[in-house]
C-alpha cells in the first residue's frame, strides 16, 4: 500500500513533470485505487492507457477528491492481460472497457466487457475479443463471446432503437428486455459518432485541434475549448488574462443556459405540456444569440483560445448583453415556472427514472444527473479554476433523483447562472484578453477540470521531450453517465424512455469522439 | 390554463416575418467571407497555410472552398492586409458542389428551385427527415431550432418527420462516420421517391475538421446524391431555412 507522503497530489491545472507520477506495482496500483475511491467524494476523472512502458500499456489513473480539490495521479504497467479493477472499483467499469477496445489488453473478470464504440484496436494484432486485423467490425454488433444482455421467458420481448431515432438526435442504440411495457432492463451501444478525434491530437497542438476541442461535443464547444486552454496554458507556465478569464465564464455560464432552457422545453414537449416547450424553444436562442453577440457564433466558436479570448467586448455591447440576458431571464422564469404550478405536469415527472444516490456513487455519475440524485459535487466549485476562484455560483442539488430533480436542478442552475451573469458582465475586470504564449514544458503532464453543462470535463494533456503532445486523453462528462440513463429505465415503463433520455440529454458524440 | 394563457401574453408573439424581411443578425456573425485579392502581397500563402481544413487555395487567384470552411477566424486573423473577411449575408445554399469554391470577383451562386413538377408536389407540403451522421450537434441544433416559434417551419409547410418512410427528403449533417454509413444507405433507400438530399454543415459536405480521418467519409455526397448544400459550422438557423425555402422557390430575389 503506497504510503500517504508518497501520494503524487495536484491540483486542477497544476502541471506536473511526468517523471514524478508514480509507476507503481499493479496490486500497489489496484489497492491504492480502491483505498482513494472508499473516500466518499472521490471519482475517478481519468483512467486511461498509453502505449509504452515496461509491459504492453501504461495504465494512468486520475482520481479526484471533490472535498480537498485534491487531484491523485498514479500509473502502472499492464500486460496483455490483467486482473480488472471494476470487481472491486465499480467506477472503473466503463474506462477499463475502452481500455479493453482502445489497446486490446484484457481486464480477466470483469463483469461487462464489451465494446463502447466499436473500432478497431489501436495496437494491430491484439484485439480484447479475439477479432483478427481486417476483420470487419459492425457498430452495435457484438463481438463473439459477448451479446446483449437478454431476459429469456415466454413473454418477454426485446425493443431495438436506433441508431435513426425518431427526433432530430444523434444516433445510439437502445436495447430494452421488456414484459408489456414493463423494461427490466435498457443496454445501451455508442461508437455511431466515433470521429477518431484522439488519436488525432497526439503530436499536436496543430492548426485542427483548437477546432477539434470546439466540436467533439458541439454544445459544448466553451466547456472543452476552456478545459483545453487552460491545459495548454498550465503548461506554457502561464495564466489567459483576467478579464478573459471571466468572458470564458461568461460564455461557458451562456452555454448552460441556453442547454438548460432547451432541455427544460423538450422535457415539456415529451410529456405533452405544449406551452413551455414553445416559449423555451425560443427563450434558447436568446441565450444562443447573446453568444453569438460576444463572438459571432452561437455557439461560442472562435471564443476561447489558448492564451485567453478572441473577442472582447466594449461598454455598449456589455449593455446589450445585459440587457438579452435580463429579458431571457424573465421569459424563461415565466415559461418554466409553468412546470412546477401544474399538477399534471408534476404527476408526469415525479417518481419517473430514478437512480438512487448509492447507484450514483458506485457508479461515477457526475454533474447535474448526479446533483438531482443528491450528489453534492460542481466543478466550478470543488475543482475551481479561471475566473470560478474569484467568483462562485451556488451549486444546485435536489434529493429525489428522478426526472423532475433532473428538471428542477436545471431550472435552479439556470436561475444562478443568470444572476452569477448580470453581476460579472458589468464589473469585468479591466486588461487584455488574450496573450502569446510560451512553449509547453516538455516531458509533462496536466490536468483540466471544467464544469461544462453536463458535468465536469476532464482532459488530461501529456507532453513529449519537444514539448508536444504525446497523448491527449478526453473525458466527457457523458462518459460517466450514460450508464446512468440505462440504470433509471429499469422497472420503468417503456413509453416513459423519451422523457429519461432527455431529462439525462448526454452527449453521444461527446462519449464517441 | 389560465396562467398559461397570462404567460402567454407576457411572452408575446415572436414569429420573424422572415423571408418578407431579414432580422438583424449579429454584427459579429461570419456569413459569406469577402476575398480582395488586390490586396495580398506577392506570394503570400498566409492564410491558406492557416486554414484548419486547406480550404484555401492560392495561384494566382486566392480561391476559398466554402465546403470546407469552418467560418472559423483563423485566415482572418493570418491575413496581413485584410484581404479576407467576413460579411453578415446569410445566403450561402446551393445546388452543386461546385457552386461552393469562390474567388471573391464574382458572387455566390444561390441555389436556384427544383424544377416546377416538383414544386407543385413538395411547394407546399415538404416533409424532412434529419439524419445525423457523425454530427457534433451543432448543426442539428439550429436545425430543429427551425421549429421552434422564431422561425416557424410549419408555416410553410415544412415538417420533420420521424421516419424515413414520410418524408420526402433527407437533411444529412455530420462527416459521416464509418458506423453510420450503412444506416444512412437505408434511410435513403427507405425514403419514397421523389425524394432530396440536403447536406448541411461542413462536415456533411466534406468532412469538415474531420476530414481525411479513416473513421468517416469526408461528407455524404458520395453515398447518397445531393441536391443542396448549405455550408457553415453550424451555418446559422436563417442560413438553413433561406436554403430550403430556396429550394422549393420561395424566395424571391426582387422582394427580399
Amino acid at each position: 500500500m503506497t504510503p500517504v507522503a508518497e501520494r503524487v497530489c495536484i491540483t486542477n491545472a497544476q502541471p506536473l513533470a511526468l517523471a514524478d507520477v508514480p509507476v507503481l506495482s499493479f496490486d500497489a496500483f489496484a489497492d491504492e485505487l480502491a483505498e482513494q475511491m472508499a473516500q466518499p467524494t472521490a471519482e475517478i476523472s481519468a483512467l486511461f492507457g498509453v502505449p509504452g512502458g515496461s509491459q504492453s500499456l501504461r495504465v494512468y489513473a486520475v482520481i479526484s477528491l471533490a472535498s480537498t480539490g485534491a487531484l491523485t495521479v498514479m500509473s502502472t504497467d499492464v500486460g496483455d492481460r490483467y486482473p480488472a479493477l471494476t470487481p472491486s472499483v465499480t467506477q472503473a467499469h466503463w474506462f477499463e472497457r475502452e481500455l479493453a477496445e482502445q489497446w486490446g489488453v484484457v481486464p480477466e473478470g470483469h463483469p461487462w466487457l464489451k465494446p463502447i464504440r466499436f473500432h478497431a484496436s489501436y495496437r494491430n494484432g491484439h484485439d480484447a475479443w479475439g477479432r483478427a486485423v481486417g476483420d470487419k467490425i459492425l457498430p452495435g454488433v457484438m463481438p463473439d463471446g459477448v451479446d446483449y444482455f437478454k431476459v429469456r421467458g415466454e413473454e418477454i420481448h426485446e425493443v431495438a432503437v436506433g441508431p435513426i431515432h425518431a427526433g432530430v438526435i444523434e444516433p445510439g442504440h437502445f436495447r430494452f428486455q421488456c414484459h408489456g411495457e414493463h423494461v427490466f432492463t435498457l443496454e445501451i451501444e455508442h461508437g455511431y459518432q466515433h470521429r477518431g478525434i484522439e488519436r488525432r491530437l497526439v503530436g499536436g497542438p496543430d492548426k485542427r485541434t483548437m477546432h477539434y476541442m470546439e466540436t467533439l461535443s458541439g454544445d459544448t464547444s466553451v466547456g472543452h475549448a476552456t478545459a483545453y486552454c487552460q491545459a495548454v496554458e498550465a503548461l506554457a507556465g502561464q495564466e489567459a488574462p483576467i478579464r478573459a478569464q471571466a468572458i470564458r465564464a461568461i460564455a461557458l455560464e451562456l452555454e448552460r443556459l441556453a442547454n438548460h432552457t432547451g432541455d427544460l422545453g423538450a422535457l415539456a414537449g415529451d410529456i405533452g405540456y405544449l406551452p413551455t416547450l414553445s416559449f423555451c424553444g425560443r427563450i434558447r436562442g436568446d441565450f444562443l444569440n447573446t453568444t453569438a453577440l460576444l463572438c459571432g457564433s452561437r455557439f461560442g466558436r472562435g471564443l476561447v483560445r489558448p492564451g485567453g479570448v478572441g473577442f472582447d467586448l466594449d461598454e455598449d455591447r456589455i449593455q446589450q448583453a445585459v440587457d438579452r440576458i435580463s429579458a431571457a431571464h424573465r421569459d424563461v422564469t415565466g415559461a418554466v415556472n409553468l412546470l412546477w404550478t401544474s399538477a399534471s405536469v408534476l404527476a408526469r415527472l415525479e417518481n419517473i427514472g430514478t437512480v438512487p444516490l448509492e447507484t450514483i456513487q458506485a457508479l461515477g455519475l457526475i454533474g447535474m444527473a448526479g446533483r438531482a440524485s443528491g450528489r453534492d459535487r460542481d466543478g466550478r466549485r470543488d475543482f475551481p479554476s479561471g475566473y470560478f476562484r474569484f467568483a462562485q455560483v451556488p451549486v444546485a442539488v435536489w434529493h429525489s433523483g428522478d426526472a423532475f430533480a433532473r428538471a428542477y436542478v436545471r431550472h435552479l442552475e439556470g436561475q444562478r447562472s443568470c444572476r452569477f451573469i448580470l453581476e460579472q458582465l458589468p464589473q469585468l475586470p479591466a486588461g487584455d484578453v488574450r496573450r502569446s504564449l510560451s512553449p509547453m514544458q516538455a516531458d509533462s503532464i496536466v490536468v483540466s477540470i471544467v464544469e461544462g453543462w453536463r458535468g465536469e470535463i476532464c482532459h488530461v494533456a501529456i507532453t513529449d521531450s519537444e514539448g508536444k503532445f504525446a497523448h491527449y486523453k478526453v473525458v466527457d462528462p457523458s462518459f460517466h453517465n450514460w450508464i446512468g440513463l440505462a440504470m433509471s429505465l429499469r422497472d420503468q415503463e417503456i413509453s416513459d424512455f423519451p422523457l429519461c433520455n432527455k431529462s439525462f440529454n448526454l452527449s453521444y458524440c461527446g462519449h464517441d469522439l | 390554463m389560465f396562467k398559461a394563457i397570462k404567460e402567454r401574453l407576457k411572452q408575446g408573439y415572436r414569429t420573424i416575418d422572415f423571408p418578407r424581411s431579414l432580422p438583424v443578425l449579429p454584427d459579429r456573425f461570419r456569413g459569406l467571407p469577402t476575398i480582395d485579392s488586390s490586396k495580398c502581397p506577392d506570394g503570400c500563402q498566409a492564410c491558406a497555410e492557416a486554414c484548419p481544413t486547406d480550404a484555401i487555395t492560392i495561384n494566382g487567384d486566392v480561391k476559398l472552398d466554402l465546403g470546407r470552411c469552418l467560418f472559423c477566424t483563423d485566415c482572418q486573423q493570418a491575413c496581413p492586409e485584410d484581404a479576407i473577411a467576413y460579411s453578415t449575408d446569410h445566403r450561402l445554399a446551393v445546388r452543386s458542389r461546385d457552386d461552393l469554391v469562390i474567388n471573391g470577383k464574382s458572387g455566390l451562386q444561390l441555389a436556384q428551385a427544383i424544377e416546377e413538377k416538383s414544386r407543385r408536389i413538395f411547394g407546399r407540403s415538404l416533409q424532412l427527415r434529419q439524419v445525423c451522421a457523425g454530427g457534433c450537434s451543432a448543426c442539428e441544433a439550429d436545425i430543429n431550432v427551425l421549429g421552434t416559434v422564431i422561425f416557424d417551419l410549419g408555416r410553410f409547410g415544412i415538417h420533420l418527420v420521424a421516419s424515413p418512410r414520410h418524408a420526402d427528403g433527407l437533411i444529412v449533417t455530420g462527416p459521416l462516420t464509418q458506423n453510420m454509413k450503412l444506416a444512412l444507405k437505408k434511410v435513403y433507400a427507405a425514403t419514397p421517391a421523389p425524394k432530396f438530399v440536403i447536406a448541411v454543415g461542413a462536415c456533411a459536405i466534406s468532412g469538415g475538421p474531420f476530414a481525411g480521418h479513416d473513421e468517416q467519409n469526408d461528407g455524404c455526397d458520395r453515398i447518397v446524391p445531393v441536391d443542396m448544400y448549405i455550408p457553415g459550422c453550424p451555418p446559422h438557423p436563417l442560413t438553413i431555412l433561406d436554403g430550403i425555402l430556396r429550394l422549393l422557390g420561395r424566395i424571391d430575389e426582387k422582394k427580399s
